[in-house]
């Protein structure tokens, strides 16, 4: 608060300047991000006017795309949070842990260790996501080390192998998004643990005399904006992301993003795939506006 | 639960400690388990089409990583999207960021948000609003929309970035310059420039690295143009080749060097 109050003090009223300096960056996300998002949801309200251009469509209030895309694709939706939800729980379970340590023990190589974190990503998207086909493919190290162990059986009837595959299941594509989008948990989870002062967690030890009350009582409430960053950030991508199902799984792991894609670039039925993407982005907003209530933090970064 | 006053450590205490410690490790394994297969395969002389399948070692993947053909172009095309949407993204966040740090204005909140919302929009809604825009105006889809659409994402990254960095510095210098009868152009270039310098560099090499990689968005807005994710991505329906591999090892091992630069850069203009 008192900082607040002080930038604000800082800050000068000049009249236009403001204005100047903005209106540049703020013309161009109204002609490029809003008024698409209009156009989006005039397109989702309309019907293709010719069988042959799939490009001239009418505008008739036609709310039977929403309900046919809801009917068609449900299954879709659901399977898209669900694979969402799961691997950004996983990303919190292997992210966390590894923020803690670079945060509390990293020392002098704290810098170090967080390059190390971000090094995997300077190569692209895509390929990191054919290394994992590599990984797991048939006759990869990690299905030929199940095999060995005679794990198979076990695994496929906890679900997460199928008929003795790894590639083309659920777990390959929630694993692919795991990997993808662990970064964005571990960075900013590692953002907010550092700025817990050290004494403070001491004092904490000291004071409960025993370490896992102490971070549940002292760190983890002080790390849940970084948590709640790091959720948005993984949870939004993976759900409206088709390229790891599209590689990793098979043609019953298909995602959201996956239908949208298709509807739109191959069959051109853009009004079904317009309604898709605008059903997608009012959830995103609805669920990001409700967790950041549970979680009570009004600040998004 | 431990009866002990005020023992030092206790022995679950301590593995706690080092099961952490260890699990941490583990992660580390777990995020360069890929980028070890991606360099190992650019060793691999695959039979058949696809760099899938171990079969025997050979440097000749290696002779010529940039040898000219469709994946060379669209790494070109890619660096040329990256560099332009970066500087221009850069150009329109940092005026942005400023006027939100030093100016007292109506309609903050509202444009606060406005930032935020592309960030918090999925990639696929952000790629398919803009070409169902482009296609109601009959725009052709080609370089120039894959450009406007990287510096749209791009914008808010800096804008954010730039605005975590600058926040809290003492603008007061300014004044003083302008005091001591710097012109504000002066005063801008010697005072201002060199105290938001260090966060634009860093929002800019983020915007450069958002662009390089980004796929969703430049998969619908694209038209015929081809960027190296996009290249992959045809390519891997049909054929996987070693080069691939190759050309990401190069990138991995440029963008390392970068980094060490920047490292280096930073330690530089901390000394003084």
């Amino acid at each position: 608060m008192t900082s607040r109050g002080g930038e604000d003090r800082s800050k000068r009223s000049a009249g236009i300047v403001p204005y100047g300096l903005l209106s540049p960056g703020i013309l161009w996300l109204l002609l490029f991000f809003l008024v698409p998002l209009v156009t989006l949801g005039r397109t989702s309200l309309s019907v293709k006017a010719s069988r042959f251009d799939p490009n001239d469509i009418r505008l008739t209030w036609e709310l039977s795309n929403y309900t046919n895309a809801i009917g068609d694709y449900s299954e879709q939706f659901l399977r898209s949070f669900a694979y969402a939800g799961i691997a950004t729980v996983a990303c919190i379970l292997i992210g966390y842990p590894i923020a803690y340590v670079i945060a509390f023990r990293g020392g002098r190589y704290r810098n170090v260790l967080l390059g190390l974190v971000v090094i995997p990503f300077f190569t692209s998207f895509l390929i990191r996501t054919l290394a994992w086909v590599n990984v797991l493919s048939d006759k990869g190290p990690v299905v030929s080390a199940i095999e060995y162990l005679q794990f198979s059986g076990l695994l496929e009837s906890l679900g997460i192998m199928s008929d003795g595959r790894l590639l083309s299941t659920h777990t390959a594509v929630v694993g692919g998004l795991t990997y993808n989008f662990l970064p964005f948990m571990i960075l900013p989870i590692y953002v907010s643990l550092e700025k817990i002062d050290l004494g403070l967690a001491d004092a904490a030890k000291d004071l409960y005399n025993n370490g896992w009350q102490a971070f549940r009582k002292v760190v983890l409430p002080l790390s849940l904006p970084g948590l709640f960053a790091g959720s948005l950030l993984t949870f939004i991508p993976a759900s409206g992301d088709f390229v790891n199902a599209k590689f990793l799984g098979g043609p019953r792991n298909t995602m959201i993003g996956s239908v949208i894609q298709d509807r739109f670039l191959v069959q051109g039925d853009l009004p079904t795939a317009a309604a898709l993407s605008f059903m997608l982005m009012i959830i995103m907003t609805i669920g990001t506006l409700i967790y950041a209530r549970m979680l009570g933090t009004d600040d998004l970064i | 639960m431990s009866t002990g006053s005020q023992p030092p450590e206790t022995a679950l205490g301590r593995a706690g400690r080092w099961g952490l410690t260890a699990f941490a490790a583990a992660g580390f394994v777990y995020l360069f388990l890929p980028i070890a297969v991606i360099v190992v395969y650019s060793f691999n002389k695959p039979r058949g089409k696809f760099n899938i399948i171990w079969q025997e070692f050979t440097l000749d993947n290696w002779k010529s990583p940039f040898a000219p053909g469709p994946l060379t172009d669209a790494m070109v095309l890619s660096l040329k999207v990256a560099a332009i949407s970066a500087v221009v993204a850069t150009i329109l966040g940092t005026l942005m960021a400023l006027a939100l740090v030093r100016y007292r204005f109506r309609g903050g909140v509202l444009i606060g948000l406005l930032l935020v919302l592309p960030i918090t929009t999925p990639e696929i809604v952000m790629g398919s609003s803009l070409a169902t825009l482009f296609i109601s105006r009959g725009v052709q889809r080609g370089f120039v929309t894959i450009l406007i659409a990287h510096v749209l994402f791009c914008t808010s990254f800096v804008a954010l970035t730039v605005k975590a960095r600058i926040r809290g510095f003492d603008w007061n210098l300014e004044d003083a310059a302008m005091d001591l009868g710097a012109s504000p152009w002066r005063t801008f270039s010697r005072v201002t420039l060199p105290l938001i310098t260090p966060g634009i560099l860093a929002a800019g090499l983020l915007s450069f690295a958002l662009s390089i990689d980004d796929f969703i968005i430049t998969f619908f807005n694209s038209g015929s143009e081809e960027t190296f994710p996009l290249r992959i991505f045809g390519a891997s329906r049909t054929q996987i080749s070693p080069q691939i591999n190759v050309l990401s090892t190069v990138v991995l091992l440029g963008s390392i060097t970068l980094m060490l630069v920047g490292v280096v850069f930073r330690r530089r203009t901390d000394g003084h």
